[in-house]
């Protein structure tokens, strides 16, 4: 059977290239992959294309990434106040950034983990989210065509996982999690416990072992503000 | 001159309501019962205010439904947050999901009301509230486009005009857009208007002012019956 538990954090993305699609999970300083985030920043990746909701907190979070300059391109909904190393590396154009409407990239990325190619939303209509996509008149109202957002790699963080990769998360710190987990070729998950095979109640498994493909324990990092 | 009349008119001293007075005459919009998501701004202020005799379940772009106060001191849990990262409190029946469940909530039509913070809002309704031009960085839009394009009840709350005193009400939008024909009412510091397809009907109007006054300080052009009442905040 496909072994999916990794010993470090560092084994788990060692053979992340450069030029990789990765999207990251996390909202609101909740249920980011911080201990992943370090592990790739020590790897030392270049010429990421990410995918996250925004763009860091200070050093913490993609601001890591974003400080190290490995970041080329990013699809987020909100930077966020606190990107200030992103904003730097944009304002010198050394990064390059799509925003897309929230629910709109979950949408986007969950059309990649089902098998969708794309779909008609009236969310930014007529706004500057429009521009260059196909528009239509669906069901009396003006619609624009979204394609899916795929990725190479999802790094994403839950609060537990059995050693099949069948994972749950705490509270508020779900998110994106479930859903980029779904979208990626590759998930790899941190997670605080790791328990044997059947010790999580199947009524009580979130993201099923199915989109997960390797797991890592290590204490959950926060960053503050 | 355009703004000459305003000079006249409206002397500065004249009061506005605040920030708070537009929340809680906001709060008196919501349902009983009702699943209402609060944006950032003004409207983050609303919960504050809601009358004690109703229950509104308030959701949050991260995956909560029925979130309760702000955690006090040594209450904190970071992994229970609002969309701007404070910690909160639960009430009892909330639930957590991910968050393409909770913009599914929005653009579905689920939710009852939807509240946001605005710098323009045209008469027929547009929304501009996500980037100033001009300003400095990459600009952010959040769920705002996702909400505003989906509430069954969209309601802005913002000052009636900018610091400059420039009109936030207008016939169309200068500001890069968030949403058209998506706001179905108006709270701000001088009146509530409701925007109808004959054009924007004034509701009320803060205590102190006419129509004539909220009218000058309005980009465009307001329906007002005989007598406008005074806004209430009970």
């Amino acid at each position: 059977m496909k072994q999916k538990l990794y010993a470090t954090l560092d084994q788990a993305v060692a053979d992340i290239p450069d030029g990789a699609q990765i999207m990251f999970g996390g909202f609101g300083g909740a249920g980011f992959p911080n201990n992943l985030i370090q592990a790739l920043a020590r790897k030392g990746t270049r010429n990421i294309t990410a995918i996250s909701n925004n763009c860091g907190t200070r050093e913490g979070e993609l601001g890591l990434m974003f400080k190290n300059n490995q970041i080329k391109h990013v699809i987020a909904s909100f930077p966020g106040p606190h990107a200030n190393y992103f904003q730097e590396r944009f304002a010198a154009k050394e990064v390059t950034l799509e925003l897309v409407p929230q629910g709109i990239l979950c949408e986007r990325m969950r059309a990649a983990g089902a098998g969708l190619q794309g779909f008609y939303t009236t969310v930014g209509v007529g706004t500057e989210v429009a521009e260059g996509k196909e528009e239509r008149f669906l069901e009396g109202q003006r619609c624009i065509l979204e394609m899916p957002i795929h990725a190479d790699y999802a790094l994403i963080k839950a609060h537990k996982a059995d050693e099949l990769g069948n994972l749950t998360y705490r509270l508020a710190a779900r998110n994106f999690n479930p859903i980029m987990a779904m979208a990626a070729k590759t998930t790899i998950a941190e997670v605080e416990e790791i328990v044997p095979v059947g010790t999580i109640n199947p009524e009580h498994v979130m993201t099923p072992a199915i989109f997960v493909h390797r797991l890592v324990q290590a204490k959950g990092l926060r960053y503050a503000g | 001159m355009p703004g000459d009349g305003i000079q006249e008119r409206v002397t500065p001293a004249k009061p506005r309501l605040t920030r708070e007075q537009i929340a809680q005459r906001t709060a008196l919009e919501l349902p009983d019962g009702g699943y209402v998501n609060l944006g950032w701004g003004i409207p983050n202020l609303i919960a504050d205010y809601l009358p004690k005799e109703i229950t509104v379940y308030f959701h949050s772009e991260n995956g909560i439904l029925g979130m309760g106060r702000r955690a006090r001191p040594g209450e904190e849990d970071f992994d229970q947050v609002d969309a701007m990262k404070i910690p909160v409190t639960l009430i009892p029946g909330a639930s957590f999901f991910h968050q393409a469940d909770a913009h599914l909530m929005s653009r579905g039509g689920h939710l009852d009301v939807a509240v946001l913070g605005g710098f323009q809002v045209s008469e027929k309704g547009d929304l501009s509230n996500w980037k100033i031009p001009g300003a400095k960085g990459s600009g952010g839009i959040g769920g705002a486009m996702d909400i505003a394009a989906g509430a069954k009840t969209l309601i802005v709350c913002m000052e009636h005009t900018t610091k400059d005193g420039a009109p936030k009400i207008v016939k169309q939008c200068t500001y890069p857009l968030t949403a058209l024909t998506c706001v179905d009412t108006i709270v701000t510091d001088l009146a509530v208007i409701d925007v109808k397809p004959e054009g924007l009907i004034l509701r009320e109007v803060a205590r102190g002012w006419t129509a004539e006054e909220v009218q000058e300080l309005t980009g465009a052009p307001l329906i007002a019956g005989q007598r406008i009442p005074e806004m209430s905040f009970a």
